[in-house]
């Protein structure tokens, strides 16, 4: 061995060569195979691994439905249609991005979930946490622009409403709505930016889980307790253990996605996207796709077009804040009664804001969404900050170990498989 | 990774292990016929479409061709060309011995009907397009086609004589559907 | 797990909220076609006498631009009556060698002939109303099918009291119910080459069936390969379980 070689344990003299001047195995190993991982995950920590596959899943079908695909108003519609019709497999493909996007919310929305229920955005994870709101603004813009390519009456109308959220803006807004359009209303040119934008941003995308991923391994995972590990009889080693966990997942997450596709593949979009992009028409009821819902009953709430467009961001923004809005000690909710409670409502209120963003904007429609956006605020501003100075929690565990195992693993019931590996690794 | 796969399925030699080594490779395979199955429609989306399948074949009217006269047509995105040969010309090709052919084939064995040669007008080289269809292009020492990219010599048969084509110019696959029109592809 | 199962079961109502939620119409009857169902398959005799109520009728206003004749080979047409039915119409090809467009008689790879040769011209010619293209039209409506199924045979006379527009026909299924469109099939307008007697509920029946499949025209493949990846999934699903379990068996969690 080398001076400024890697020292490699790889046995496969190949392999060690290849280890020996770029550590790619040994980093797989460490961070995947032996990564010492909470022993007590639920199946809740599958939806970090299905948000990965999902978004390989959208990259691949993007890649290839861009090669079918012409991002000009006169030809896209017709371009997504022979996609369907004449290129081998191009509905298959196409359904699978289509409703991949619909399963990639669902899955980041679980995710979310999970890591406001455990606590997870709390140190030393606020990082980890704000990388993950990048994530989701990012997919929003993706989702957002993918949705304009078809060129259906819901792309332009959609494209229409959206960009001109900006024009809310003071003074410099309606310049900013004129240079996303690249001319004076939605056209061609929209059409061929957003199409750049939609094959950019994915990538940009991979950049940003690469960071979130390499800041969870520094911290390490939190866990349904919230307890950090205290010691090798508090984790496993990721491999096998969570590899065929997370296996299980992916097969029921394919099995959910397949059975959409092939059979309900239309079910989430809108009739109205089937007819091409009309500008002399607005269809009668338009709304977004249904992972903007809750969004779009914030803009809705109010009655004043900055105000709207400022609290559908803030709804977004406020995210960013939330490692230091909620200022318990305690993380996982299972410890926080009262705020277990507040939260599980919190939940239905924002399933309540998904519902009545697809309504029409009349009473009583309106009055409920005003009263849940108020909610869905008063949370994070109101409720965490004021709950982690007077909340009376539960006792926390010793230990996840003690927790998992009951009294007898500190008196040494037996080695416990798996325990061989470390605290959660220093990054090199 | 592998090592610890290995080193979680030795331990101990119990019965169940065993049975969670046979099961292992089960999934295993199943799971590797699974993403072998998703390649599937990617690869197949790759290959021409049934729109592009559907135009395979064009019809020519050669009826305003006169003696002498070349016509270069559009056959899935290549030139055909569609000679109708002098008697000259057809002489000239059939007193060829086949002995001094590259590749040696007939005249006869490519045409569907004297006079007409009906040949892909592409070099058979590299892809360039060879000079000979109008009246005023070198037509190279044989009296057929010169390619200019790389000087490829072709006869009136369109046969490689003289340069680095390694063939003849391909005769497609076409009919004639009357005296006067013929259906390519 | 009852966090998980509760979340995903609400998540599932909510999901359904948006697509409910459009509309402005009486909803359709349901006309109980075949394909409708979660395993369905297209009715082909039923399709190939909907082709036929396009050509003699509908096809006059309506275009169906993502179609083109060799299409119908799908349809179970053969390839001779497909060039026979083609050749029927006159398509516009060109520019020739002198620069200009001419007309010829249609061929299998041709897209089936527009009425109109754009909407200006079509507006024009039908009192300002745009017949729509009908490639994708059951895709196109809520319920698309029987919402078809119901406008063509929903004709009737305006109720009491109700003034229609100038030019304006009631349908009972019509967002507004008034609709341009005039009543366009009549009791035994067309002679069905396999004997059917052409009511009106027949002809528009058949004709949704065809343009169900003019617009899903991988619709059974997409079902029967849905099967199969399935019933993969649920082996695969069940052997990757038992692995966890195995590979779980050791450890209390």
């Amino acid at each position: 061995m080398g001076m400024g070689l890697h020292d490699s344990q790889v046995s496969n003299p190949v392999l060690r060569w290849i280890d020996q001047r770029l550590p790619v195995i040994t980093m797989i190993q460490k961070e995947y195979g032996v990564f010492p991982t909470p022993r007590n995950f639920n199946y809740f920590w599958n939806f970090g691994a299905l948000a990965m596959i999902n978004l390989m899943i959208m990259i691949a079908t993007g890649i290839f439905l861009a090669m079918n695909y012409t991002p000009h108003t006169a030809y896209a519609f017709d371009s997504v249609e022979r996609i369907m019709r004449d290129v081998h497999f191009g509905w298959l493909i196409r359904y699978v991005h289509m409703n991949g996007a619909s399963m990639f919310f669902v899955v980041v929305y679980v995710h979310i979930w999970r890591g406001l229920y455990y606590g997870s955005y709390k140190a030393p994870r606020e990082l980890l946490w704000m990388l993950g709101v990048v994530i989701f603004l990012l997919m929003m813009a993706t989702a957002f622009m993918g949705y304009v390519l078809p060129w259906g009456q819901m792309s332009f109308w959609g494209a229409t409403v959206i960009t001109n959220l900006f024009s809310a803006i003071p003074v410099v807004g309606p310049t900013i709505v004129t240079y996303l359009w690249g001319g004076f209303s939605v056209d061609n040119p929209t059409l061929n930016r957003f199409f750049s934008l939609h094959y950019l941003l994915p990538f940009v995308i991979v950049g940003v889980v690469f960071l979130h991923v390499a800041a969870l391994h520094i911290t390490g995972s939190n866990n349904p307790l919230g307890i950090e590990p205290k010691g090798p009889q508090d984790t496993l080693p990721f491999h096998p253990y969570y590899t065929i966990k997370d296996s299980v997942g992916i097969v029921v997450y394919l099995a959910v996605f397949a059975a959409l596709v092939f059979f309900a593949p239309n079910y989430l979009g809108h009739a109205d996207n089937y007819i091409p992009a009309n500008p002399l028409v607005t269809p009668a009821h338009i709304v977004p796709e249904w992972y903007f819902l809750p969004f779009y009953a914030i803009l809705r709430a109010v009655p004043d077009k900055l105000g709207g467009v400022v609290l559908m961001g803030g709804a977004i923004i406020v995210l960013f804040f939330l490692p230091w809005l909620d200022t318990s000690k305690v993380r996982s909710m299972r410890f926080r009664p009262i705020t277990r409670i507040i939260f599980l409502l919190w939940t239905v209120n924002f399933f309540v804001l998904t519902w009545v963003g697809g309504k029409p904007a009349e009473q009583p429609y309106v009055l409920i969404s005003q009263i849940c956006t108020m909610f869905y605020f008063v949370y994070f501003l109101v409720v965490l900050p004021m709950m982690g100075r007077f909340e009376v929690v539960m006792k926390l565990p010793e230990s996840i170990s003690r927790a998992v195992l009951g009294a007898k693993a500190s008196l040494g019931g037996g080695p416990i498989p798996g325990t061989a590996a470390a605290k959660p690794m220093e990054k090199a | 990774m592998a090592d610890s796969v290995a080193s979680h399925t030795t331990t101990g030699s119990t019965p169940g292990v065993t049975k969670r080594d046979f099961l292992q490779l089960t999934t295993t395979a199943f799971a590797a016929v699974g993403v072998g199955a998703i390649a599937w429609p990617f690869i197949g989306s790759l290959a021409p479409s049934k729109d592009v399948l559907a135009l395979a074949s064009t019809e020519v009217d050669i009826s305003p061709i006169a003696v002498g006269q070349s016509v270069t047509v559009m056959w899935r995105g290549k030139p055909v060309f569609v000679r109708h040969r002098t008697a000259e010309e057809i002489a000239a090709a059939r007193a060829v011995p086949l002995s001094e052919l590259k590749d040696p084939a007939p005249d006869q064995s490519r045409i569907r009907r004297d006079p007409w040669l009906v040949v892909v007008g592409v070099c058979t080289h590299l892809g360039c397009v060879p000079l000979g269809q109008k009246s005023t292009d070198a037509k190279g020492d044989y009296n057929g086609w010169f390619c200019p990219c790389h000087g490829s010599h072709y006869d009136t048969s369109a046969r490689i004589r003289k340069g680095p084509a390694p063939t003849n110019l391909e005769v497609p696959d076409y009919s004639f559907m009357s005296d006067r029109s013929i259906r390519i592809g | 797990m009852r966090l998980l199962k509760a979340f995903a079961l609400s998540a599932a109502l909510f999901a359904s909220a948006p697509a409910l939620a459009a509309g402005g119409a009486p909803p359709p009857p349901n006309a109980n076609f075949s394909f409708n169902s979660l395993f369905g398959t297209i009715d082909r005799a039923s399709a190939q006498r909907g082709f036929q109520v396009y050509k003699e009728v509908c096809s006059a206003c309506h275009a169906m631009r993502q179609l083109s004749y060799r299409n119908l080979m799908d349809l179970g047409l053969t390839e001779a009556q497909v060039r026979e039915i083609a050749a029927t119409f006159t398509v516009t090809d060109g520019p020739n060698d002198e620069g200009q467009m001419f007309e010829r008689p249609g061929r299998v790879p041709d897209r089936f002939r527009r009425p109109f040769p754009n909407e200006q011209a079509a507006r024009s010619a039908n009192n300002g109303a745009y017949p729509p293209d009908l490639s994708v039209m059951t895709k196109a409506r809520n319920d698309g099918a029987n919402y078809l199924h119901a406008l063509l045979t929903g004709y009737a006379d305006p109720p009491a009291g109700m003034t229609m527009m100038d030019g304006m026909n009631y349908n009972r299924w019509f967002p507004g119910f008034q609709i341009a469109m005039p009543n366009v099939l009549n009791e035994d307008q067309i002679e069905y080459a396999d004997g059917t007697k052409a009511t009106v509920d027949q002809m528009a029946r058949d004709v949704t069936t065809f343009l169900a499949w003019a617009a899903e025209p991988e619709m059974e493949t997409r079902r029967a390969m849905g099967v199969k990846v399935l019933i993969f999934l649920t082996i695969l699903g069940g052997l990757t379980y038992a692995v966890k379990r195995k590979v779980w068996a050791d450890v209390k969690h």
